[in-house]
Parts: structure tokens; sequence; C-alpha cells
């Protein structure tokens, strides 16, 4: 299956390029389900370490709204893109330091507490932020072009896609270097990981950080998407949903996640009508039926019928 | 100093009064927390939702008591009633049905189920009592307002809060030691909690006592909201901010510590009473701010022994 993974990859993107040309309205829905698959990608590393984030949205919000301040002064997605994710990884720098002393639940409420203290400053410093209103963001330009709505539409999908690409290479080369190795090695015995002279915070630390860099650059994708940033990107249910969908992804390679994240979106596009009150309660109920009837989430049950093609 | 004492000392003492009135409601709702924590050695997320419910469970039972001409002091047993009603009637099955199959697994996967559950009742709170505010303010009115003597002048507060919140977390606090030292059934759990082997071996039925002690703790929980539903006006995510809260303070406490998890819950009730008078827009912050600088300085907390490598 791992061999067969940059074959797969390649016809997702077909798929997903072929879909967005067939059904035009469902380009932004693809764009935001690859942005949120990049998000996935972080949350996919840290579970690889036996650890789960109940925060991870904050760094997608902060991406957001960093492209949201930036976008009236300095509107090129090609520099606001790296500025947001850098700023991302900045603070998950400064948070991972303090963060990655704590395993298991301290690790997952500690990421919670600190999304929580971000989305209430983001909802109360109105002057600055708008509070809930949220912020419109500016139109943007690509290397100094700035198309008009069709064309800036695709061009945030090929950025997506790119991106989606880009980490999903990096984070494929990481899993597989040492330093991604060891992550393992923090889930099933981390003193042996220190008897060996791999420093398991760092090791942790690194993951942490890169899954900031994926969620914050995931975030400013969305905001130049949706064009309109709001504390609820902040909201400990916008990172329910990042885990939710890592574990409706499966955990197999790094196609996991992109895979749960066009089948969320997709899936709630057609079913948010339906169950708009009931969303988090559908959620909940499906993440029940994965954990404890299919844990290996999407990517496992394909890896199944790939195999049994095969035989 | 004293000039500004002169200026502020109303505020202050209001801010003292509500600070102690809040902690003992964070009191009720952690020291379920941790008790749970202790027996199952699982974070229940869905603790939150506990305290939510009972909130909810105790205002409709109120509104039912006035509704039905019954007379007013009904309203403070209705309280109670309530909140034993949501702990007998959510803890058992989920204990038995879902939390039962987890025990032998990954911490990982067992914050998630919790997660799920929490997802699964925010919803379903909403779909019950709506969105908009509820509000349960009989049993404070019933007791009216007492005026506290404070630096020469008089304070004005509801004796509701002044006397009757302290009164049951103290009388929480003293009736669970004398239970766990010296009743059978508690022995028996602080033996299930330091060594669940060893107390099985024994032959004592661990699976009863994760049973008590999870109603027991979702009891506590549907209690605080319960005695918090006439201080404040419910609405949906009070559930997802008190789990985060009560995690803060058995953070900071140290796990496992019941006296310890009271002056920590006054600790942080004062802290953040203080901030809402003076700094407003630091009150969501504050008990992180103490959570984190105890846990930089202490990383088991101020009251738990150091284990290693436990957090």
């Amino acid at each position: 299956m791992r061999r067969a993974e940059p074959l797969l990859a390649l016809a997702g993107a077909a798929a997903l390029v072929g879909i967005a040309y067939a059904a035009p309205w469902l380009r932004f829905v693809l764009t935001i389900a690859l942005a949120k698959g990049l998000a996935v990608l972080g949350i996919l590393l840290l579970l690889k370490a036996g650890q789960v984030s109940f925060g991870h949205a904050m760094y997608a919000a902060v991406g957001a709204y960093v492209v949201a301040f930036a976008a009236p002064g300095m509107g090129e997605a090609l520099v606001l893109l790296p500025l947001a994710t850098g700023i991302a990884g900045l603070l998950g720098l400064v948070v991972g330091l303090f963060i990655t002393r704590y395993r298991e639940i301290f690790f997952s409420m500690l990421n919670l507490a600190i999304s929580m203290v971000l989305y209430s400053m983001l909802e109360k410093f109105y002057a600055i932020t708008k509070g809930t209103d949220g912020i419109r963001v500016a139109p943007v330009t690509f290397a100094g072009l700035s198309p008009e709505r069709e064309s800036a539409e695709w061009a945030m999908f090929a950025i997506a896609l790119l991106l989606a690409f880009g980490f999903g290479i990096v984070a494929r080369l990481y899993l597989a270097s040492p330093m991604g190795q060891a992550l393992a090695g923090i889930k099933t015995r981390e003193t042996r990981l220190e008897f060996m002279g791999v420093p398991a915070r760092h090791v942790l630390l690194s993951a942490y950080v890169f899954s900031a860099v994926m969620a914050g650059a995931a975030g400013a994708i969305i905001a130049m998407t949706t064009r309109h940033v709001t504390p609820l990107l902040a909201y400990w249910t916008t990172s329910g949903e990042l885990v939710f969908i890592a574990i409706l992804g499966g955990a197999g390679g790094v196609l996991g996640p992109f895979l749960g994240a066009a089948a969320y979106e997709l899936i709630r596009v057609h079913a948010a009508a339906a169950f708009a009150d009931l969303w988090q309660l559908t959620l909940g109920i499906a993440l029940l039926l994965v954990i404890l009837f299919a844990p290996g989430g999407l990517w496992g049950v394909l890896a199944r019928l790939f195999r049994r093609v095969r035989a | 100093m004293i000039d500004w004492f002169h200026e502020n000392g109303l505020l202050l003492g209001l801010a003292l009064l509500d600070g102690l009135a809040y902690a003992a409601l964070v009191f009720m709702v952690a020291v379920g927390l941790n008790l749970v924590f202790g027996v199952l050695r699982i974070l229940n997320v869905a603790h939150g939702s506990f305290y939510a419910i009972g909130a909810y469970a105790a205002a409709s039972l109120s509104a039912f008591i006035a509704a039905q001409g019954l007379p007013p002091w009904a309203a403070l047993p209705a309280l109670l009633v309530a909140a034993a009603l949501v702990g007998a009637l959510l803890g058992p099955p989920i204990e038995a049905l879902l939390l039962r199959r987890i025990y032998s697994g990954e911490p990982v996967i067992q914050l998630l189920v919790t997660f799920a559950l929490f997802m699964i009742l925010e919803d379903a709170q909403k779909l019950i009592w709506g969105v908009q505010p509820v509000s349960n303010d009989g049993a404070m009115r019933l007791l009216g307002t007492v005026d506290v003597p404070f630096a020469g002048d008089v304070i004005p507060f509801t004796a509701y809060q002044l006397f009757l919140l302290p009164a049951v977390a103290l009388a929480t606090l003293a009736g669970l030691a004398w239970f766990l030292r010296r009743t059978l059934t508690g022995r028996v759990i602080v033996a299930v909690t330091t060594d669940r082997e060893a107390a099985t071996a024994m032959g004592i039925d661990a699976k009863r006592v994760f049973l008590l002690t999870f109603t027991a703790g979702a009891m506590l929980a549907a209690l605080g909201g319960a005695l918090a539903s006439p201080t404040t006006a419910l609405v949906p995510g009070i559930g997802a901010q008190t789990i985060v809260l009560s995690f803060a303070v058995i953070a900071t406490a140290g796990l496992g510590r019941i006296e310890g998890a009271a002056l920590t819950a006054l600790l942080i009730g004062l802290g953040r009473s203080v901030a809402v008078y003076f700094a407003p827009e630091l009150e969501v912050v504050m008990p992180y701010i103490i959570m984190v600088a105890v846990l930089l300085v202490r990383p088991q907390g101020l009251f738990g022994a150091a284990e290693a490598r436990r957090i």
C-alpha cells in the first residue's frame, strides 16, 4: 500500500481536479477540504506519537487572522501564505516549548485551554478583531495579477492542491526519517527512547511545530477562500472537527487526512441542511462508530479492499 | 495604596465575595472530575456536559414546580433532585455501555471516546433546551440579600451565593473526605485508585467500584451545574468552559488531591473574579495564567506528589 501511495495521490488529485472542473460549485468545497486536510496531517503526526490535540484550530485561526490583518496593506497571496504560515509556526514553537513537557491528557487539555484563550481574546478585543462579527478579507493578488472571480477560485484551488502535495511529500519524508520514526517511540515507551540518547521532547516539539505550520497554511487558504474570518475558527468545535477527520481518514499514510477531509466536506455540504442543528451530535456518533468498529478509518477500509482485489 | 483602596475597596470586596461563591461551584465540578480520573484513569471530557445538563435540568424542574403552584421553597430541594436525577440517568449507562469497552485501550482512544460523547451531549442540550438563554433565579430570590460590612461600608450580596454555595461545597469536601477515609466503600475506592490490580486480586469488584464512582462523579458535576443555574444565564457552551476550567483546577492542584482541589478552586475562583472587576478582558485568561504559572514551576501541580513521567 505504501508503495502505491504516490500513484494513489496522483489519481486522487486528478479526481479532485475533475470534480472541480465538472461541478464548479464544488471547487470552493474542495479547496476548503484540501486546506483542512493539511491541518489534519499535522494532527496525524501528533497521533503517531500517541498525543491528541483538542486545540489545533488555534493555529489555523492564527494563519487566517494574519491574512485578514495583512491583506489590506499587502494583498499578495504569495507573500501572505508564507507570512501566515511562519507566524503560526512561531506561535507553535513558543506554545510547543511549554506543551511538549506534557503527555496524553495534559497535552490534549492544555492545547484546548490555550485555544479557548485565543478564542475569547479574538472575541473580546472588539476594537482590533471586530469580535464575533469577524473581519472581511480584502481581495488578494496572485503574483501581482488580480484575476476575476472564477480564475481566483481556480488559483486558490491550485495553491491548496500544490501545498497539499508539497507538505504531503515533506511529511512523508519526515515520517520516514529517524526523527519521524522516533515519534512512534514516544507512543510505545518514551523512556527507552531516552536510553538510546534520543531527546523525546525535541522529537515531539519538531512534530508540534510542523503541525502548527501546516495548520497555519490551512488557515491562510481558508481565509483567502472564504474571504471572511471569525473567532469560530479557533473554537473547540473546529479543533474537534480536525480530530474527527483524522480518525475518519485513518492513520495509514499521508493520504488519509486528505481522503478524510474530502469525504467529510462533501458529506457536510450535502447533509448540512438536514442536520444543521445536530452536526456535532452526528459527528460524535460517527466518531464513536469509527473508533469502536473501524479503527483503521476510511484508509483502512480502502486498504482492505485493495488487498482483496489483488488477492 | 491607601488612596487606591478608598476608591476601589468596595469593588475588591465584591470581587472577593463573588470569587468565593464561584470557587465553591468550580470545586464541586472539579472534585467530581478528579474522583473519576483517580479511579477510572480516564479524563472524562464529557464531565462539563453533566454540569450543563444538571443546570438545565434544574431550571426545567424549577419552572415545573412554579407552574404546578407548589410552594416557592421547593426550588431549593429541586436543585438537588435535578442533579441526582441527571447523574443517575446518564452516569450508569455511559459507564456500562461505552467506557467499559475502552478501559484496556490506548489513552488517546479513551480521550477521543469521551470527547465524542461530549460532542453528542452538547447538541443534545441544544435540541432539548434550545439556544436562547435560560434563567432560573427562583432559589436565589427566595433567600434574599444580606448586607456584608466591608471596610466601613456595606455590600449587599445574595444570601444564596454568600452562605448556601460555600456551605454546600464545604459539606461536599468534608463528606467526601469522611466517605473515602472512614467507610468501607470509600476505602475500596481508594484501594482501586492506588492499585487496581492488587485491589482486584484481593477480591474487590472493580466493575462495581467503577460504576459507582462514575455515577457519583456525574452527580457532583450535575450538582455543580444545578447550584450554578440561579447565578448565571444558561447558554450553549457552558459545558466546554466548565470542563476546561475544572481541568485547569485539578491540573493546578495535582491529579487526585481532594483538599488541594478545594484550595486551588479558591485560588482560581478569586483570581478570576478579581479579573472580572479590575481587568475584564482578562476574565477568561486568568485561570490559565494561574495554571501555566504553577505548572511551569511545579509540573506535578501544587499538591501533587512528583511522579516520574506521568504528566
